[in-house]
Order: structure tokens, then C-alpha cells, then sequence
């Protein structure tokens, strides 16, 4: 501090005397700053220059605020001097935007400067800045254009855009570069936070990039990057036209200006490269235009200076990742070499960086740099060491992971830095579980795998992702191939556990007490010596333990329960309960109780917590051991009862919200997993596999969907694409094997590196081979036959054996389940009803909710259901209202398998049969009845009709409509949508509206003239064709909407619901997505459309 | 680029600009974090470091530290160069530049930098043309204040 503060004070007065000189000059005007700096650097402690601070700000506030300050100028930069030292200022930012707007030009660039440096784009009064920018765009002081051009690309709201776009636009024809320059780079940040915006001027952006001025060329190529970064399918046109541009400025063919240190503007040669590796990744034909440009950039690069090191850089990775031409990829390797042999500690890091990014599809160059490699692990410098081991991580294999891992516990070990750790936790834990056994030996070695998950454990603490020790637990439960290998890992695995706790489990991580206390009550069976009563005491002493939370304190008590057993144990068991059975945390109460209950019970506790059941307890233990009724049948009796004395009907949680909901808001939830509303019926019926069970399984598979499972995954050498095996040939490697190590030693004699005391060189030709082994090529370790029992080893065991197969069934019957459920449910409301004749109790519920969705408009609710009796030809159960129509029709069918839409269309009303109607859509059959459905246009209403065909001989009593409403359309919409027992996407989707046909002139007035709108990104189609036109082909085919004109990668939509109700919708291709942006008068109406188009599109 | 950061030997903040929008608690801790740990390198080491999940690259000029923050796939010698380029701007500027011309004037430093970065993007790569705007600008400034001064002699 004090140097400074002496070279400060010695040098003020020539300072300050300096007045003269053209840049040093100002600092006579801003004496006041001046002031304040010296005041600062003067005083000794932060509470003096706190108080130092706060009082000069409350001066400045004064200042400010009186009417006619003249020195607004240098008050300001003394604010932002306070700001910057770290003191809030927020009463300053009023008046910095006052003074940008209201003084002089020389005051609006420090009102300018203050204002980008004290808000962001999302601050408030950023909207006050607006029209000052507008004004200033349109001044003829070009200096005021420039300050508003550079306020508006540093910081600008995004809602307020359409307001200055056009005069930014037009600044794109501006005779000064400078400006036009300006201008491209305001509009590259609108383009950055509201793509949409500025789609429609993607062509001024070309006339941008052929600017005359290098200077504007470069600006719009930052443009380009993002957009091509974004779609590159979208440019590949202009690919020549970026090659020439790179031919020209390699060439030296652009003014001396933009030289830097003698190098034709690098700049702008890193972002052309860096557009060009986009373009020609996976594309042969485009990848071709590039290669000489490359072979030219690469060549001409050869100064000695960092600029032409990162444009090499930029060019090696250009290389690797456009289409492999075997020169280029010589070169570059070269190239790689003398970034990782320098002694430049900076190019060693790229070279390192550069060498992880093409290790994968290039092995044998790791090889060539092997003993630098080496150098870098010890290199006194974290980042390399941490680059080098992000390379090893990549070419990490079964042979030398072991020694990889070891490096990378080593490091973390030292590693302070969170992010680091968490990071590399995760590497190392997942390499252990790709290679959990000792490749040398080819014998599983468990120590390895359990002490270096330990490690990851105890090192990772608390901050790991929290998958790691669920996927390790995972592991452990369901093992490998063998039984007997199991048995070993998991005996270990308890051996060093106990071993742990013995020791001082104080210092271990909660993650890593939770994951112990499950191993141990899991397995410590397996050791015949232990006793349960040793392990239950050292489980209790954690609980004492004072830093011990309290989900840890839950997994050790649930250990505990199943570990009491023997007098002992039980003893120690009722002690802990005891303790526990009053704790203020409920689940712990709980825990607690159950280990009293349990340990005195030892029978039920077999029942309830067999040995050896592990992780799958809960879903085959459940559906297989004790054949849990999740339908809660025994209640049934219960439950009639208190239905019978009056009680309500239970409904799920989810339908008592959607009932509240619906009442007034749309329901946006999915159909798929609704409920059926007839509860109440299926409680009553025993047989059915009820909703509630096929919910409760469907969760059971969510869950496991949820886990990693990184162990079937086969080990980097299989991975890797074959290397051109000639060349593998000729390389004599220490990456054979063991056997081969003396003549791999003799060949690392032979390689040119540092030569460091013969003693360490042999170290690190040691560390080298156990770390390159099994390098090579995959010819040369397959000879060998060895992997081939390594592979085996790893792969978990199959799926669906006997430990999972209810589990996988109950899986696949919920994965197929929807039609299958809903036939059930269907069969059991309908056909039950066609036996029983009964349940039509539950009728006037379901015809209250069906008017509860009609009732909308018109209280009346003229709730006409005819009950066919007898006559099952012609009857026609008809509900209808005022522009609403169901129609349910009982036709028969002869065949039902085959259920033709002629057939069925010929039962429809003779005065619908001449308009045109939908594809009867088949709903689900049984043996006896089928279901189908279709819907009819009318100009002012929608009908949707029926079918139910009845094969059987025995006539159908009494059939049971049940509709219930899904989405509403709008309050005003007279269209209310009907949800046959929880099937209808389809229906909905392609029900809800009709083509509106407009020109786009048209279309255009209406855009404006529309008020509720709404924007969303979609995912878009692409099966061969254009994906623009495919997906608005799939969403006019679905939804029936009128694709009015596509333009390049946009496209405008409309379609109506009823007369007068149009939606308007706006699509463009962005970043891989369909950005939309829909317009209507009515309010919900584009809420809604988009999200039948989401549906429309996922159904797809 | 996300940010750059101009702080002395001392840790004392000099120069600071964002280009992403970040609150200024947020903007407080990085800074702290970073001043912290790039101080504590030790001069032959690489200028690069890993950071969360962005790189930073810095350079020591004299007694300031200049500190950049980029995206992972960024180019890092390339930045290097940008923050060279600067100092030569801001030397060409001062003429020999030293940490109190940047003390002092430092709303010179803020518009020299945003006439040579924009938006985090590298907006005029020719030194010419930069401190031609610059000076365009100061030019007015000049001619303004001797204007001033014969008006104040004047009344």
C-alpha cells in the first residue's frame, strides 16, 4: 500500500502542472476528484474511508439536487468513482439519465458512461432512457449518434426495441463507418436478447458483411458467428464468400491499419475460423471450399508471437473439427507439438487444452507428447496440472485407470476451488464405476473400487452431485454377474465401513455417514463375526454425534431397525428409540418409532424388511414378497359405508385443484396423466386394476428413469473408432502390455524430451507406460485376447432377470398402458353398467361437470340423455345447447375388428351427413362394444358425435356418457371441448379450429389490430423436407390452421375458432426451435392454440 | 467477454465493465473472489485460470492487473492480445501511460474502451481509428472549455 501511496502523492504535483498536454488535461477541471483520490490513498484504515466516502457522497447528493448545478459533470464522475470503490450510489442514477439527457454533448458522454456503468439492461429506469436515445439517433451531431449507438449495444430493454429499430436500421446506410459499424453491433445485441425482433432485417446483415469498410465487415461477423452457431444449415451458401474474405486478409490485401504487430488483422482472421469450423463440422462438400485456405492460414502463421500462436490454435481446431483431410490434420499435429513443447507457459496450457480436445479421434498424438504429459502432472502450476488430467480423463482406459485415478485423487487432495472439486469428484467416481476392477490382473479388485470411492466420498463431502453415492448404492445393491463377486465387494465394502467408524467418523461427510449406514444395515450380515449389537453401537455413537443432520440421523436409524436383533442389540435399539421417540423432528419420531416396534417384533421386521432385498425393495418388494394392495381394496368396505351415510365421493388431490381451477383458468396440464372423474366406481369395483395402481407404478418408473446408469457403458477402447491400422503398426509404444514393458521401456529411452536425472526418468517412464497403456490402436489389445473377459465383467447384469422382472412388467405394462386403461375403465363404467344396469347413481355427477363447462355461458342446462333400451339401431342420447352439440350414437357394428369409417358415417344424422366431418377416430373395443368418435363442423358450433357399436347378443341397457371438460376455450369461446374419459388428445387437437384464409395484406392489418399475445419457442419437425415447412405442414394437417405465406425461415399462419374469433400466428426458424408469436383479439385464445401446438408437435 | 476487471497490486478496484447483466451483489463477490485469486499467482504462472465455469485471462501491467473473463470456447490467447491492445490505446492516449493516469482520468480509460470493445465483442481492431473517435470527441470537449474560459475572462 504505501509505494503506491508515495508514487501517488510524489507524482501529483507534475500532475496536476500536466495541464497543457492533450491528455493528462483534465485533471485541473476535475480538482475535486482529484481531492477525493488523494483524501483515499492517504487514509489508513476501511472505517476511515467508509466515513470518507459516505460523507462525500451526502455532498454530492446535495449538489445534485439543487436546480442549477453546473458541475453535474464532475459530480458524476465522482459518483462513479464512489460506485466504483464499492459504495452504493442509487440516488445518482436519476440524474445520471437526466444529464444524458438534458446537457451539453460533452456532459451526455459522462451521463452516458454513467448510466451503462451503473444499470442493467433489466433496471427500471433504463425505460427513462428511451426517448433521450431516440432523440439522439436522430441528431445530426454524429458524436451524439455514437454515444447512443454504444449505450444502445451495451444495455438497452428489450421491451422498448421496436421503439429505436427502425433508426438503428437506417444507420446501416449511414455514409460514416464509423457509425454504420455502430449500428451492426447494436443490432448484433438486439439480436442477442429478442432474435425475433430483428428477423426481418437478416438481409440488411448481408449487405453488412459486403461493406466496404473492413472495419463494418468485421462488426457483422459477430452477427454471423451467433446466427450460424444457432442454424448452420442455414449459411452454408456463403461459405465461399467467408473463405474469400480469409484468402484476402491472409494475403495482406487489407489496409495497414488493421495490422497488429505485423499481423493482417487477426482479429477478424479467429472469428472467420471459428464461423468456418462451424460450417464444415460433419460436412464433406463444404469442409472441401476450406482446405486450402487453411493449408494457407496455417502456413502463413509462422512468426513467433503470440497472435499468430492464437490464430494457429484457432486453425488446429478448425481443423479437427471440419471433415478430416489427412495433410491439414499432419499440420496440425505439428502444430499441437510445438504448443505443448513450448517452454511458453501459456501455449503449453493451449497445447494441453488442444490435445484434450482431439485425443478422442487421434490417440496416438497423446503418445508422441507422453513424457511433457508426464512433466505437466507435476507442474507446480494447478491449472496445468488440472488441463493434464482433463487429457487423461479422456484417454482413460481399463488398463491405466487405476494410475489416472490415483493422479486425480492426488490433485484433489490440494484443490481448494469448489468448482474443481465437484467436478472431478464426479470424473473419478465415474471412472471407478466404468472400471471397477484391476486390469493387470484381470481379477476384480475391490479394494480399489471401495477405497476409491471412499476418497471420492470423504473428499467430495457434501458438495458432490448427489447422484454419485444413489448410483454407487445402486451398484452395490445390484452387482454384478456373480454372485460370489458380489458377495466379496459388498463384505469389503462393509469391512472398511466398520473399519471407518472405528476411526473417527466425526470428520466424515453427512453424504458419506448416510451412504455407510445404509451398506452397513444392508450387509454387515454378511460378515459371520460381527456382531449386530457392535455395529448397532457404533451406528448409535453417530447419532450422538454433534454435527450430525438430521436426514443422516434418519438413514442411521433406519439401518438400525434393520440390524436389531439378539438381546443385545435389542437393547441398544430401545435405548436409541427411547431417545429419538420424542425428538421435535417428526421423521425422526417416526424412525424412531418404527425401531421400537420392529425390534420387538422380529417377525414382522422379516416381513417388512427382508435381507438381501437392497434397493429393489421397494418395487419388487412391494408387488412380489408382500403383495401390497395399492388400490387399498380393504378399505372398500369402509368406503361404501360412509358413501352410503352420505359422504362425498373422494377425490384425488389433483382433481379437487383442476376443479378449483377450472372453475375459471385453463388447465395446461397434460391429459395423459388425469384421472379418471368416476372414482367412486372404481373403488367400488374389487377386479379392476384401479388408475391408483397404474399411477403408483408409473412413479415407480419415473424413478428409476432417474438414475444414471453409467456401468453398461463399455470402456474407452471400445468406444473408440478404429485408427487407420497401418500406421498403428509403426508405432512402437509402451501400450502393449506388462509382458511387452521392457521393450516399451527401451522405445521411451528413445524419445526426444527433457532429460532429468536417470533415477526420475525412469520414474516417469514408469508413470508413462502404466499411464499410456492400451493406447494404441484396438487391433493391438485385442490380440492379446484380454479385454474380452474385462468387458464381460462389467456389464451389469441383465435387466429383468428374476430380481427385476415384475419390476420391468409392471414398467412395460405402464408404458402401454394408456389404451389399455382406458378400455379397462371404459369396460368397467360401460359394460359394468350393461350388467349391473346400476350405476347410473353416478350419473348426475357426471352430468353436473358436464354442465358445469356448458353452464358458462347460460345457467340453463337442458341435459337431455336418452337411454336407448331395446333399440339399439336408431337411438341417439343427445345433449344439446345453444351452439353446442353431443350427440352420442349407439350403432351397432357388425365387425368389430374392422371398424370403417364408411360403415360408421353412414349412422350419422341425415342432416350432419352433408357436411363434412373428421375421421371417426377408433377409441377402444372390447370383445362386445366399440367406441369410436368423430366431430362435425358446423359454421356455428361443433358437434361431436358417438359411435358405440355392440356385437354381443344381449342388448345394451343403459349406456353412461361421461364427458368432462378439458380445456375451455376463452371465456366467450362458445366452443367447450370434451374429454371422453381422459383419452382425447388426439380429438381436441385436431378439433379446435378452422382454417381462416386471408392475404397477407390482410393478415397484416389484423396483426396490428389484435391485442393478447402471446410467444413461445416450439420444437420443429424435420423429416427430410425444409423443417419450416414441415412442422407448419404437421400443424395445418393436425390443427387445421392456413399456412397464409412462407418466407425464407419464417412464416405466417391463420385460422379462426368460430366467425369472428381469428388467431393470427407468427413462426421463424431461430436457434434449432420454432420461435412463435401468436395474435388475437380474444384473450386466452393464444395460449391456448400454442399449446395445442406443442401437442399437435410432440404427437408428431 | 463477460467482464473486465483493472485492479492494482493492492487490490483496489480501477476499472470495472460488465457485459452481462449481474446484480451488484453478484458483481461485488466476483470481483472480491477473483482480486483474491488472481493476486495470490505467482508471476511465471500461465495467465489463464479456470473459473467457475468461465476462464479468466489476466495480464500485469506495472502495478495494474488486467482481468478478462470469457466463455470456455473463447479464444484465450486471442484475449490476451485484446487486453495488450488496450494498453497500447491507453498509452498512445497518456503517452507512457502509468496507474494514476488511470486513477485520475479513468472515465478516459471507460471511453476508450468502449470505443475499442462493444457489447464484450471487439467492435474497432485498428488503433487509428479508435483514438480518432476519441479524440474527435475530446476535441469538442477542448474547444468547449477554452470557449468557457474566454466567456468566464469575458464577463
Amino acid at each position: 500500500m504505501s509505494d503506491v501511496v508515495e508514487k501517488t502523492l510524489t507524482a501529483l504535483p507534475s500532475l496536476l502542472s500536466l495541464d497543457s498536454q492533450p491528455g493528462s488535461a483534465k485533471l485541473s477541471s476535475t480538482s475535486k476528484l482529484g481531492n477525493l483520490i488523494r483524501g483515499i490513498t492517504e487514509l489508513t484504515s476501511k472505517h476511515e474511508e467508509e466515513k470518507l466516502i459516505q460523507c462525500e457522497l451526502s455532498s454530492i447528493k446535495e449538489q445534485v439536487s439543487s436546480p442549477n448545478t453546473t458541475m453535474m459533470k464532475e459530480l458524476m464522475v465522482r459518483t462513479i468513482y464512489c460506485e466504483m470503490l464499492g459504495y452504493e450510489a442509487s440516488f445518482s442514477y436519476i440524474h445520471a439519465i437526466k444529464l444524458a439527457q438534458q446537457g451539453s454533448v460533452l456532459e451526455k458522454r459522462v451521463g452516458y458512461l454513467a448510466v451503462s456503468l451503473f444499470l442493467n439492461e433489466s433496471h427500471e429506469l433504463l425505460l427513462l432512457l428511451v426517448n433521450t436515445v431516440l432523440k439522439d439517433l436522430q441528431s445530426t451531431n454524429l458524436i451524439e449518434v455514437c454515444m447512443a449507438l454504444t449505450v444502445v449495444s451495451q444495455m438497452f430493454p428489450k421491451d422498448m426495441i421496436p421503439a429505436i429499430l427502425p433508426l438503428v436500421e437506417e444507420k446501416l446506410n449511414h455514409p460514416k463507418e464509423i457509425i454504420r459499424r455502430k449500428a451492426v453491433l447494436a443490432l448484433y445485441k438486439f439480436y442477442l436478447i429478442a432474435p425475433n425482433q430483428v428477423q426481418h432485417i437478416h438481409n440488411k446483415f448481408r449487405k453488412a458483411l459486403c461493406d466496404k469498410d473492413p472495419g463494418v465487415m468485421t462488426a457483422s461477423l459477430h452477427i454471423y458467428l451467433q446466427m450460424i452457431q444457432e442454424n448452420p444449415e442455414g449459411y452454408k451458401d456463403l461459405t465461399a464468400s467467408f473463405v474469400t474474405i480469409l484468402k484476402q486478409v491472409v494475403g495482406g490485401k487489407l489496409p495497414m491499419d488493421f495490422n497488429y504487430h505485423s499481423v493482417p488483422a487477426p482479429w477478424l482472421q479467429i472469428q472467420l475460423l471459428r464461423i468456418l469450423s462451424l460450417l464444415g463440422k460433419n460436412d464433406q462438400s463444404t469442409s472441401e471450399i476450406m482446405h486450402e485456405v487453411l493449408d494457407e492460414s496455417l502456413r502463413r502463421a509462422e512468426m513467433n508471437h503470440n497472435i499468430t500462436y492464437a490464430i494457429l490454435y484457432e486453425c488446429v481446431k478448425c481443423v479437427y473439427t471440419i471433415h478430416p483431410k489427412s495433410e491439414l490434420l499432419e499440420k496440425a499435429a505439428k502444430c499441437i507439438g510445438n504448443f505443448v513443447l513450448s517452454p511458453k507457459i501459456n501455449l503449453k496450457y493451449l497445447g494441453l487444452k488442444a490435445l484434450t480436445y482431439v485425443v478422442q479421434q487421434d490417440p496416438k498424438l497423446a503418445l508422441q507428447h507422453q513424457m511433457t504429459i508426464i512433466e505437466c502432472l507435476d507442474h507446480p502450476d494447478l491449472i496445468i496440472k488440472r488441463e493434464t488430467l482433463e487429457l487423461l480423463f479422456r484417454i482413460t482406459n481399463a488398463q491405466n485407470v487405476t494410475v489416472i485415478v490415483e493422479k486425480m485423487l492426488e490433485f484433489l487432495r490440494i484443490s481448494k476451488d469448489d468448482h474443481t472439486t465437484i467436478d472431478l469428484v464426479g470424473k473419478v467416481a465415474e471412472l471407478a464405476e466404468k472400471y471397477p476392477s484391476n486390469h493387470y490382473t484381470y481379477a476384480p479388485d475391490n479394494e480399489w473400487f471401495i477405497e476409491t470411492m471412499n476418497t471420492v466420498f470423504s473428499v467430495g463431502g457434501d458438495m458432490m452431485q448427489p447422484d454419485i453415492p444413489n448410483s454407487f448404492l445402486k451398484l452395490l445393491s445390484e452387482g454384478f454377474d456373480s454372485v460370489e463377486e458380489d458377495r466379496k465387494l459388498r463384505l469389503f465394502a462393509v469391512n472398511s465401513y466398520i473399519s471407518l467408524l472405528r476411526g473417527e467418523p466425526g470428520k466424515l461427510p453427512q453424504r458419506f455417514l448416510q451412504v455407510i449406514s445404509w451398506v452397513l444395515g444392508e450387509y454387515s450380515h454378511l460378515r459371520a463375526d460381527l456382531e449386530p449389537a457392535l455395529v448397532l453401537r457404533l451406528l448409535a455413537k453417530l447419532l450422538d454425534m454433534k454435527n450430525c443432520s438430521s436426514e443422516t440421523k434418519s438413514w442411521v436409524l433406519t439401518a438400525m431397525t434393520k440390524l436389531c436383533e439378539g438381546g443385545s442389540g435389542v437393547s441398544v435399539a430401545q435405548q436409541v428409540s427411547e431417545t429419538y421417540g420424542s425428538s421435535l423432528d417428526t421423521v425422526l419420531r417416526q424412525r424412531a418409532q418404527e425401531l421400537q416396534h420392529l425390534s420387538q417384533d422380529s417377525e414382522l421386521r422379516a416381513r417388512v424388511l427382508p435381507r438381501g432385498a437392497g434397493l429393489d425393495r421397494s418395487l419388487t418388494y412391494c408387488h412380489n414378497l408382500v403383495q401390497v394392495d395399492s388400490s387399498l381394496s380393504f378399505l372398500d368396505g369402509f368406503v361404501s359405508e360412509a358413501l352410503a351415510a352420505g359422504a362425498a365421493p373422494y377425490k384425488p388431490p389433483h382433481q379437487r385443484q383442476e376443479e378449483l381451477a377450472g372453475t375459471k383458468a385453463l388447465s395446461l396440464e397434460p391429459y395423459g396423466l388425469s384421472l379418471p372423474i368416476s372414482m367412486s366406481s372404481c373403488i367400488t369395483d374389487r377386479q379392476s386394476p384401479t388408475l391408483l395402481s397404474m399411477s403408483s407404478g408409473l412413479s415407480a418408473t419415473l424413478k428409476l428413469d432417474g438414475v444414471k446408469r453409467v456401468w453398461g457403458r463399455e470402456g474407452y477402447l471400445s468406444q473408440k473408432e478404429p485408427v487407420e491400422e497401418p500406421a498403428q503398426v509403426e508405432v512402437p509404444s509402451p501400450l502393449r502390455s506388462p509382458s511387452q514393458q521392457g521393450e516399451a521401456d527401451s522405445f521411451h529411452s528413445q524419445t526426444p524430451s527433457l532429460t532429468p536425472t536417470p533415477e526420475s526418468d525412469q520414474e516417469k517412464q514408469q508413470l508413462a507406460s502404466s499411464l499410456f497403456v492400451g493406447l494404441g490402436s484396438q487391433s493391438s489389445v485385442c490380440l492379446m485376447g484380454k479385454s474380452e473377459p474385462t468387458t464381460q465383467r462389467f456389464r451389469r447384469k441383465a435387466k429383468g432377470h428374476s430380481t427385476a422382472s415384475s419390476t420391468s412388467e409392471q414398467v412395460s405394462n405402464s408404458v402401454i398402458s394408456p389404451p389399455s386403461t382406458v378400455d379397462n375403465l371404459l369396460c368397467n363404467n360401460l359394460l359394468d353398467s350393461n350388467i349391473t344396469s346400476e350405476l347410473a347413481v353416478s350419473s348426475p355427477q357426471l352430468t353436473s361437470r358436464l354442465s358445469q363447462g356448458l353452464a358458462a355461458t347460460n345457467g340453463t342446462c337442458d341435459t337431455d340423455t336418452e337411454l336407448p333400451e331395446s333399440d339399439r339401431k336408431e337411438s341417439k342420447p343427445a345433449v344439446i345447447r345453444d351452439s353446442y352439440v353431443v350427440a352420442a350414437d349407439p350403432a351397432p357394428h357388425e365387425d368389430p375388428d374392422r371398424p370403417k369409417d364408411l360403415a360408421l358415417s353412414s349412422h350419422l344424422p341425415a342432416e350432419l351427413s352433408e357436411l363434412s366431418h373428421s375421421e371417426i377416430t377408433h377409441l377402444c373395443t372390447n370383445q362386445n362394444l366399440e367406441l369410436s368418435v368423430c366431430h362435425v363442423q358446423k359454421e356455428d358450433s361443433l358437434l361431436l358425435i358417438v359411435f358405440i357399436s355392440n356385437s354381443s347378443d344381449s342388448a345394451v341397457q343403459q349406456i353412461l356418457v361421461c364427458l368432462f371438460s378439458g380445456v375451455l376455450f376463452g371465456e366467450e369461446a362458445f366452443t367447450c371441448w370434451c374429454d371422453v374419459v381422459g383419452i382425447v388428445s388426439l380429438l381436441i387437437s385436431r378439433v379446435c379450429c378452422r382454417p381462416l384464409t386471408v392475404s397477407t395484406e390482410e393478415y397484416g392489418t389484423m396483426w396490428l389490430a389484435f391485442s393478447h399475445d402471446t410467444k413461445q419457442n416450439l420444437t420443429l419437425i424435420s423429416d427430410g423436407q425444409e423443417p419450416l415447412t414441415a412442422t407448419l405442414n404437421v400443424l395445418k394437417r393436425r390443427l387445421q390452421l392456413h399456412v397464409v405465406e412462407i418466407i425464407g425461415m419464417e412464416g405466417i399462419v391463420a385460422c379462426r375458432l368460430l366467425q369472428d374469433q381469428p388467431c393470427l400466428m407468427h413462426c421463424r426458424v431461430h436457434a434449432g426451435t420454432l420461435a412463435v408469436w401468436l395474435r388475437s383479439p380474444i384473450p386466452d385464445l393464444p395460449d391456448c392454440l400454442i399449446y395445442h401446438c406443442q401437442r399437435a408437435l410432440q404427437g408428431h | 467477454m463477460q467482464f473486465m476487471l483493472l485492479f492494482s497490486r493492492q487490490g483496489k478496484l480501477r476499472l470495472q465493465k460488465w457485459y452481462v447483466p449481474l446484480s451488484d451483489k453478484e458483481k461485488k463477490k466476483i470481483t472480491r473472489e477473483l482480486v483474491q485469486t488472481v493476486l495470490a499467482r505467482k508471476p511465471k504462472m500461465c495467465s489463464f485460470l479456470e473459473w467457475r465455469d468461465l476462464k479468466i485471462v489476466y495480464k500485469r501491467y506495472a502495478s495494474l492487473y488486467f482481468c478478462c473473463a470469457i466463455e470456455d470456447q473463447d479464444n484465450e490467447l486471442i484475449t490476451l492480445e485484446i487486453i495488450h491492445r488496450y494498453v497500447e490505446l491507453l498509452d498512445k492516449y497518456f503517452g507512457s501511460v502509468c496507474e494514476l493516469d488511470i486513477i485520475f482520468n479513468f472515465e478516459k480509460a471507460y471511453f476508450i474502451l468502449d470505443e475499442f470493445l462493444l457489447g464484450g465483442e471487439a467492435q474497432e481492431t485498428s488503433k487509428k481509428n479508435v483514438l480518432k473517435a476519441i479524440e474527435q470527441a475530446d476535441l469538442l470537449q477542448e474547444v468547449r472549455h477554452l470557449i468557457k474560459i474566454t466567456v468566464d475572462k469575458v464577463f
